[in-house]
């Protein structure tokens, strides 16, 4: 919803503590995890993400989850899907020039990553072309795979 | 400035040390020189000849031309073929590729097609959204961006590998571009977006229209103060605007693009609007070609062309120099002042 998307970003300093919050717990529950089988979970999982993440910021479930370095404002809404920053098409009134009505969700995240500590920062590293086939999979599996395949304890 | 070695047509020049690519462009960065580029809109034809008529007018004029991929979403003959038919006599094209057509597959199909055909500027776009254009109904990919895009085709040039890891056999020696607004929101944000696409690769960058200075150079210093300038050469957009009324339908109409009122209320009162629109655009170039910073100038004169010639001369921005163009230095031309 349009609306809760933009009550996201204003808040996106809350909202990602307490997504690092979620994911060390999820990363903690790794091997319980692993137990159950993270092919078992995905579909489950991936539809509670889709239902909470939806409500929240318009979640296109790309499977690439880059929020917390665009202060919570969801780049798949942007018409372009572009991952690294704003066009050049951006309104004067700081609206998305192929739909209007829309605050562009670049000029957003750059105010959202400002409420983010270090959330600039992790704005301007270079998001690379996105694996087409994550479309739909979960983020928070993947990202816990990631974690724990990086730092096997 | 004259290179010992101009170019002939279909054999590539050497690359000098410390370059990526045989071109003139380049060439002509590197050494310093105030480049200028200009935009060729492609016909909507199949017939070549269009393509030269349009690329004639520029003559002497500029170091290298855009070859426009669908620009504004509107069907037209394609970057690549464009830049093809230009490599064959000599011209320096920059190819323009666009995101907003082409999956990444087709892309870097294009990147090493165009390489091939001698090619050796490419920028990397995003691309304005279909609706703007004159098939809103086409489906738009997207699959990479801008930035995204740098990155494959840097690989492709220096790691010789496609963007999904497999070799390639000899890799497109490129000279790669992107585009930036200083103009557009958010302000703050634009040069750090810069050092992106430059961390992605991009060597030189043109910018939008840039009609308001001070925005402008607010722009370079915050450049500057990154330590970009280095990295990259940036050529700023300029173009002559026809009238009060054009300039105000751009303004709302063209995305990204950003008019002073001032420069509106200047064209109004003007006797010949067209005129004054080009004495502008003259005077926004000459007052690029003192900021430290800018290395160049990108001229934009769709349906006005043949200004760009005026706009060069008048300006006196190429302090003499001549770019290569395909008769420059055929006896009829060389010898001109002597008969």
């Amino acid at each position: 919803m349009y609306a809760v998307r933009l009550w996201s970003v204003r808040h996106a300093r809350g909202l990602n503590a307490f997504y690092r919050g979620f994911e060390s717990v999820l990363v903690r529950m790794h091997r319980l995890l692993r137990a159950l089988g993270h092919e078992r979970l995905e579909r489950p999982v991936a539809g509670i993400e889709k239902a909470v993440k939806g409500l929240l910021f318009d979640c296109r479930m790309c499977g690439q989850c880059v929020l917390s370095s665009t202060g919570m404002s969801c780049p798949m809404n942007c018409p372009k899907s572009l991952r690294n920053g704003p066009c050049g098409g951006v309104r004067a009134d700081g609206n998305c020039e192929v739909k209007p009505d829309m605050r562009c969700v670049w000029v957003e995240a750059y105010r959202g990553s400002e409420r983010i500590p270090g959330g600039v920062a992790a704005m301007s590293g270079v998001q690379f072309a996105v694996d087409q086939r994550m479309q739909g999979r979960s983020s928070w599996l993947r990202v816990v795979r990631e974690k724990t395949e990086k730092s096997p304890q | 400035m004259r290179f010992e070695d101009e170019p002939v047509p279909g054999y590539p020049l050497p690359i000098l040390p410390g370059h990526t690519s045989p071109g003139r462009f380049e060439r002509v960065l590197r050494a310093g020189g105030f480049a200028v580029t200009t935009e060729l809109a492609p016909p909507d034809s199949a017939d070549p000849e269009d393509v030269y008529k349009r690329a004639r007018v520029f003559d002497g004029y500029v170091d290298a031309i855009n070859a426009t991929d669908g620009s504004g979403a509107n069907c037209h003959m394609s970057s690549l073929a464009v830049c093809a038919l230009l490599t064959r006599v000599g011209y320096a094209p920059i190819m323009q590729i666009s995101c907003r057509d082409k999956n990444r597959i087709a892309i870097q199909g294009d990147i090493l097609g165009g390489a091939a055909m001698g090619v050796c500027n490419m920028l990397c776009l995003t691309g304005d959204g279909v609706q703007a254009g004159d098939h809103p109904q086409a489906k738009p990919v997207f699959d990479l961006d801008c930035v995204s895009l740098l990155d494959v085709a840097r690989n492709l040039r220096d790691e010789h590998r496609f963007q999904s890891g497999r070799k390639i056999t000899f890799a497109p020696r490129v000279f790669l571009g992107a585009a930036e607004n200083p103009s557009a929101l958010p302000y703050a944000w634009r040069p750090q977006r810069l050092a992106k696409k430059v961390a992605a690769g991009a060597q030189f960058i043109q910018t939008q229209y840039c009609y308001d200075l001070p925005l402008l150079r607010t722009f370079i210093e915050h450049v500057q103060a990154m330590g970009l300038l280095g990295k990259v050469y940036v050529l700023a957009g300029v173009g002559p605007l026809r009238s009060a009324k054009t300039a105000e339908w751009m303004r709302k109409n063209v995305p990204g693009m950003h008019v002073p009122d001032a420069i509106i209320a200047r064209l109004k009162g003007a006797e010949d609007q067209a005129r004054e629109g080009r004495n502008i655009c003259i005077e926004l170039v000459q007052a690029m070609r003192e900021i430290r910073g800018i290395s160049g100038v990108h001229i934009m004169a769709y349906r006005q062309e043949e200004s760009v010639a005026e706009i060069v001369d008048r300006s006196g921005i190429l302090q003499g120099r001549a770019p290569w163009f395909p008769q420059r230095d055929a006896p009829q031309y060389s010898h001109r002042t002597a008969s």
